[in-house]
C-alpha cells in the first residue's frame, strides 16, 4: 500500500542557486500527483528530494523536513533504506545494458543480497504484469538484453525494476516525454492501474497527461509552488492568475 | 539564388573524385597499419619456424656446443612472471581507476594520482628495472621471480588505471542514476553496476597492458635475471622469453640465433593467443542487443 508525503519548508541548492523555495505540501497516499511547470521551475529537483538523490550531486544541498508515513526521511534513516521505499521512473529510460531482460527486473532485489531463484522468478513474473511488458517479453527474458527493448517498453522495464523492490512510492520524472504517442498512452494506463497500490508523483510536461491521470496537481514556477489543488480546479479554476496563464499558454 | 542552382557536371566530377581520393587515403593508412605487423609475423615465421620441435617445448637450453635444447623453462617462467604481475598490476590498476572516476572526481588526490599514472607510464622500463633491484633485490641479497614480477606488475598499473578511469566515465550517468534509485548501496553499484557495464573496455585495458610486459626485457635484466634450468620458486632467478631472446641473440653462435627467432615466435603467438582466448571467454554471453 501507498503512504502519504508530507513536505514542510523544504528547499534545495546547486551550488549558489536557490532552486526550490519554502516547498509546503502534503501528497495523499494511493493518488497520482502531477507537477506541472515550466522548465527549470524545481519540479524534477523536488522529486528528487524526495528520494534522495538530489544530494548525489556533489553540490547539492537541502533543508526542510519530508516525511513519507510515520518517516522523516532525511534524519530516520539512510538514503539506501529511503530509496528501497520509494522508486523512481526517470525520464530516459535507462536499462541496465549489459543485463537481461529478466536480470534488469531482479537487479534491485539481487544487489540487495537477494537469491532465492523461486522468489525472485515470481517477483519478475509479477512486476513484468503489473508493468503490462510481460506479454511482450515472457519469451526471451534471459536470452534478450534490456537495452534490445524498444522505447516504450524499455520505460515499462524500468517501472517492473522500480516495481520488484515493492516501494510503497513511485516518483516518475517526466516518464513518457521521450516516448511515441502510443508507448505514452500505455504508461498512462499503467498509472491508472498502479494507484490502487502505490502512491503516484508524476512530473510532466504535458498538462493534457496530467489531467488525464491525476487527481492532485502542483504548479511550480521559479522554484516556489505556486497552487497545489485539485486537478479540476487547477484546470478548470485556478486560485492563483501565474497558474491561469500557464496552462492556458500565455507563459512557458 | 546559390540554392536554386543546377548541379553542374564538373560540380559532380570533382565531388566524385574527392569522394575516391579520401577513400583510398583511409584504405592506405589502414593497410600501413596492418603491414607492420604481418610483416614482423610472417619474417619470424620465415626464421623461426624451421627451429620449432618438440624439444623446443620440453627441453631447457643445451649446454654451448651441443645442439637441440628448448625454451620450455622460458616459457613457463615467462607465464609465472606474468601471473604474478597480472596479479599486482590488475587489481591495483582497476581499484585506482575505479576511484579517479567514481570517488576522487576532480578531487585534488585524484588529480595527483592521475598526473603520477602519467609519468609512471613515461618511465623507461630499465629504470624500473634497477628502482626495483635497489628495493627488494639488493635487500634481498638475490635475484627473484618475485622481483621480476613486482617490476612487470607495476608496470602495468598506469596503463590499466587510465583505460579504465576512461571507461567507467563512459558510462552514462544515469545508469549509475537507476542504480542508486533502486536503493542499492553506492559500493554494490560501483562493482555491481558501473564496472561491469564498462567491463569490455577495462578488459581491453587489461589486455593492452598484459601484452606490453609480456615482452618486456629491460625489467627483468636486474631482477628475474634469467635462468638456464627448470625453476618455478618465486624467490629464485627465473627464465623469461625475452631475456633469453636477448642473451641467445647476442651470442655467436647460430644455433642460438635459430632459437632466438624460434622464441620470438613463440613469444608473438603466445601473446596472441592470451589475448583472444581472454577475448572470447569474457565476450561469451553477452546478450543479443547489448552494446
Amino acid at each position: 500500500m501507498g503512504v502519504g508525503i508530507e513536505v514542510s519548508q523544504l528547499n534545495a541548492w546547486y551550488g549558489t542557486n536557490h532552486t526550490l523555495q519554502d516547498i509546503n505540501l502534503k501528497i495523499p497516499a494511493n493518488q497520482a500527483t502531477a507537477l506541472i511547470g515550466p522548465s527549470g521551475c524545481g519540479k524534477s529537483t523536488f522529486v528528487r528530494c524526495i528520494n534522495r538523490m538530489h544530494e548525489t550531486n556533489p553540490i547539492g544541498k537541502v533543508t526542510g523536513t519530508i516525511r513519507v508515513g510515520d518517516l522523516d526521511i532525511y534524519n530516520d534513516a539512510s538514503p539506501v533504506e529511503i530509496r528501497r521505499r520509494i522508486g523512481m521512473v526517470f525520464q530516459r529510460p535507462n536499462p541496465f545494458p549489459t543485463m537481461s531482460i529478466y536480470d534488469n527486473v531482479a537487479a534491485g532485489l539481487r544487489l540487495n543480497g537477494f537469491s532465492n531463484r523461486r522468489i525472485l522468478d515470481e517477483v519478475v513474473e509479477r512486476s513484468l504484469k503489473h508493468a503490462a511488458l510481460w506479454d511482450e517479453v515472457k519469451d526471451d527474458l534471459k536470452k534478450k538484453s534490456g537495452a534490445s527493448l524498444s522505447g516504450g517498453q524499455q520505460q515499462r522495464l524500468c517501472i517492473a525494476r522500480a516495481l520488484a523492490v515493492d516501494p510503497e512510492i513511485l516518483l516518475m520524472d517526466e516518464p513518457a516525454s521521450a516516448l511515441d504517442p502510443v508507448s505514452t498512452a500505455k504508461i498512462e494506463d499503467l498509472i491508472f492501474q498502479l494507484k490502487s497500490q502505490y502512491t503516484i508523483v508524476i512530473v510532466t510536461h504535458n498538462m493534457q497527461q496530467a489531467a488525464r491521470v491525476a487527481e492532485r496537481t502542483g504548479f511550480f514556477l521559479n522554484g516556489r509552488l505556486v497552487e497545489f489543488d485539485s486537478t479540476h480546479k487547477i484546470f478548470t479554476n485556478p486560485g492563483d492568475k501565474r497558474t491561469e496563464d500557464y496552462i492556458t499558454g500565455r507563459f512557458g | 539564388m546559390a540554392l536554386a542552382q543546377k548541379p553542374s557536371k564538373a560540380n559532380y566530377l570533382w565531388r566524385m573524385f574527392v569522394n575516391h581520393a579520401a577513400t583510398t587515403l583511409a584504405v592506405v593508412s589502414t593497410i600501413l597499419v596492418v603491414a607492420p605487423l604481418i610483416a614482423i609475423f610472417a619474417y619470424l615465421v620465415y626464421k623461426g619456424a624451421s627451429s620449432l620441435n618438440l624439444a623446443f617445448f620440453t627441453k631447457t637450453p643445451a649446454p654451448v656446443g651441443e645442439t637441440g635444447g628448448g625454451m620450455a623453462n622460458a616459457i613457463v617462467g615467462s607465464g609465472i612472471l606474468l601471473a604474478l604481475s597480472s596479479v599486482l598490476g590488475v587489481p591495483i590498476g582497476i581499484a585506482a581507476g575505479i576511484y579517479l572516476s567514481e570517488f576522487g572526481r576532480g578531487g585534488r588526490l585524484a588529480n595527483l594520482v592521475r598526473f603520477t599514472a602519467d609519468v609512471l607510464n613515461g618511465v623507461p622500463s630499465i629504470v624500473m628495472g634497477i628502482a626495483i633491484y635497489s628495493l627488494i633485490v639488493l635487500p634481498q641479497k638475490h635475484f627473484s621471480a618475485l622481483s621480476g614480477g613486482v617490476a612487470l606488475g607495476i608496470m602495468m598499473i598506469p596503463t590499466i588505471t587510465r583505460t579504465t578511469e576512461e571507461m567507467l566515465l563512459m558510462v552514462p550517468n544515469s545508469i549509475r542514476e537507476a542504480a542508486l534509485g533502486l536503493g542499492v548501496p553506492n559500493w554494490r553499484s560501483v562493482l555491481a553496476i558501473t564496472l561491469k557495464t564498462a567491463s569490455p573496455g577495462v578488459i581491453t585495458g587489461c589486455m593492452l597492458a598484459f601484452a606490453r610486459v609480456a615482452g618486456e626485457t629491460a625489467p627483468l635484466l636486474f631482477t628475474a635475471f634469467g635462468n638456464q634450468f627448470w625453476s618455478a620458486n618465486v624467490n629464485q632467478p627465473i627464465a623469461a622469453l625475452p631475456l633469453q631472446i636477448y642473451v641467445y641473440a647476442l651470442s655467436p653462435y647460430d644455433e642460438w640465433h635459430r632459437l632466438a627467432w624460434a622464441g620470438a615466435l613463440v613469444l608473438i603467438v603466445l601473446i596472441v593467443v592470451s589475448v583472444a582466448l581472454v577475448r572470447f571467454v569474457t565476450t561469451r554471453g553477452v546478450l543479443k542487443g547489448a552494446n
